[in-house]
């Protein structure tokens, strides 16, 4: 019979013929947590009765929530993880490296076809390497330390067909937000989203991030691209076994979108699927703008945003906090000239990480407060402050806003 | 179990359950536990009796997969969790660390009513109202490990991860 991706993935790693619905036992390819996630799954590793994690290569973990610590409460648990990553001979990305959702593909711990887990709700995003890439919670991830292994339910398969090319001043942000709003929270809920068509082949493996990113806020267990020359490319070239969704393979709902009518989008405060173009709320006066996040926060977005910025200054009385999504992020905007424009607009740059999306540090919005961010949550008081309301949108979107002190459409700026 | 309902709406997220800003600071829930639903309504910690019941609507859990969501509920002395429908992560951490989850439709449950929820039966019965709702009782995996109080009990006690079929 037909399968999808995520049923050819699951079957393999679960090693028996699979299909949605099924319940496997998958072999781990890759196990991360984070900062805010990491201390609970090692205190569960412990409680399983784990001495040694299954396979020290296989696992990887990230200080980026809250980094540099804010607070003694957050220096104690990072050094407890610091602790654990040097006697288990773990990966560590320690301060500064920037955000467990970059680093995992950027650095090569991500291939198409692999079973990825990570301690963090958008470890989705690395399915636009092709690969099962799903989050669970803390005493998951230490189930996976200790055995390697995880149960898993075969999801149900959705399906977006892109088909088209990107207006200008339109981009993989305003597709992601559109499907979201289409689908809505919880409408791929338990389901694997696969994204196909010609405008998703279109676009960088940068701008496929940004779309997988975002899978988790309609529910989705996996959201998934397909895998071609540019995502080999991507993993510095080689021999890959990518998985290609069988034809006749079962999809529960196809979203079609065609990419030429695409307009810049938003959600609305306070829900990730309340999203209009953004001439619907063109001129609400904002206060603070930030580009980043395991989102928008990669090379090609701030490009978008210095160019948008280039030249002209950041208006009065707004903050543009700017956080790469890596250090080699950040370095190739140096090198690039890029960080240089957004410093001579008056951004604001803080360490490459999650910055202030979470709510910990880095930016947290006032009292009464308009933010319009490339993050992907603009849930009540997620950047620290229940008094304030977030907008999510593109890096160009947000760059023109912050020109202007108001939300702008970025085709005004191009 | 048996205990007052706490009515909430649809689409209740993690940020709202425990907010970010208070999460990342400490593994100490009873601390943490003082913030619970703070976003969403405030107060609602003093106002929890040992043994209550959140009772809410569709999507409840979606968000982020923070654990210290489901763990922050059970430590400020709710006992059981009833949603029209669950986010995955949130389902799968709530019964990980031993918070029974319960699917069902709530429409009928009014805030403060006094609920009865019996997880092997799948029945919930509202002792004000007198109503009893049915839901399917968890069964294969996930029941193996709401059994043992959760996944690291079940894994320190087995060794192993629990497997479909067989009790």
């Amino acid at each position: 019979m037909a399968k999808t991706i995520a049923e050819k993935i699951l079957s393999k790693k679960g090693h028996r013929d699979a299909r949605a619905g099924d319940i496997v036992i998958g072999d781990v390819d890759l196990l991360m947590a984070q900062d805010g996630t990491a201390p609970l799954s090692i205190q569960a590793f412990r409680e399983m009765g784990g001495r040694k994690v299954w396979d020290p290569a296989k696992v990887a973990l990230v200080l980026d929530h809250n980094a540099p610590s804010p607070s003694e409460g957050v220096s104690r648990l990072h050094a407890s993880i610091r602790e654990f990553a040097a006697e288990q001979g773990v990966h560590l990305y320690d301060v500064g490296c920037g955000i467990c959702h970059q680093l995992m593909p950027e650095q090569g711990h991500v291939r198409p076809g692999d079973l990825a887990v990570g301690a963090d709700s958008h470890t989705c995003t690395y399915g636009a390497l092709n690969a099962f890439a799903t989050g669970v919670g803390s005493t998951d991830a230490a189930a996976v330390m200790r055995t390697g292994r995880l149960w898993f339910r075969v999801p149900r398969s959705g399906k977006v067909q892109a088909e088209g090319s990107f207006p200008e001043g339109v981009y993989a942000k305003d597709l992601a937000l559109e499907v979201v709003g289409r689908v809505g929270a919880s409408g791929a809920n338990y389901m694997s989203v696969e994204f196909a068509g010609d405008a998703i082949e279109g676009i960088s493996v940068d701008g496929r991030m940004t779309i997988c990113n975002m899978g988790v806020e309609m529910g989705a267990k996996a959201a998934m691209a397909s895998f071609d020359a540019k995502a080999a490319r991507y993993l510095g070239g080689g021999k890959f076994a990518p998985v290609i969704p069988d034809p006749g393979a079962r999809y529960e709902w196809t979203e079609k979108v065609d990419a030429n009518s695409l307009e810049p989008k938003v959600s609305r405060p306070h829900r990730v699927d309340d999203v209009v173009s953004v001439k619907e709320v063109a001129g609400t006066p904002i206060h603070q703008a930030f580009i980043g996040t395991c989102t928008n926060g990669r090379l090609e977005d701030l490009k978008i945003a210095a160019k948008i910025l280039r030249g002209g200054k950041v208006h009065r009385g707004v903050r543009l906090i700017i956080a790469p999504a890596s250090r080699g992020i950040l370095k190739k905007a140096i090198e690039q000239g890029i960080f240089q424009s957004l410093l001579d607009a008056g951004a604001v740059p803080v360490t490459p990480g999650c910055g202030p999306c979470v709510g910990t540090h880095d930016g947290i919005p006032g009292d009464g407060d308009v933010v319009i961010s490339t993050a992907n949550r603009n849930f009540k008081g997620r950047m620290g402050n229940s008094l304030a309301s977030i907008y999510l949108a593109s890096p160009a979107t947000v760059a023109a806003s912050a020109l202007e002190g108001a939300i702008t459409d970025p085709r005004e700026h191009l | 179990m048996r205990g007052r309902a706490h009515k909430l709406g649809d689409d209740v997220n993690t940020d709202y359950i425990i907010s970010g800003k208070y999460k990342f600071k400490t593994l100490d829930m009873k601390e943490l536990a003082k913030h619970l639903f703070e976003d969403l309504v405030p107060g609602f910690a003093e106002s929890v009796r040992p043994g209550d019941i959140v009772v809410a609507g569709e999507n409840f859990g979606h968000g982020s997969s923070r654990e210290q969501a489901p763990l922050v509920m059970k430590e400020a002395g709710i006992s059981c969790v009833v949603a029209g429908s669950f986010a995955r992560i949130f389902y799968r951490n709530a019964i990980n660390v031993g918070l029974p989850a319960v699917v069902c439709k709530t429409g009928s449950i009014s805030d403060g009513d006094l609920v009865e929820v019996d997880l092997e039966q799948g029945r919930l019965k509202d002792l004000t109202t007198q109503r009893t709702l049915k839901f399917k009782p968890l069964s294969g995996i996930m029941a193996k490990i709401l059994e043992e109080g959760g996944l690291a009990n079940y894994i320190r006690k087995h060794g192993e991860l629990p497997v479909e079929g067989g009790r």
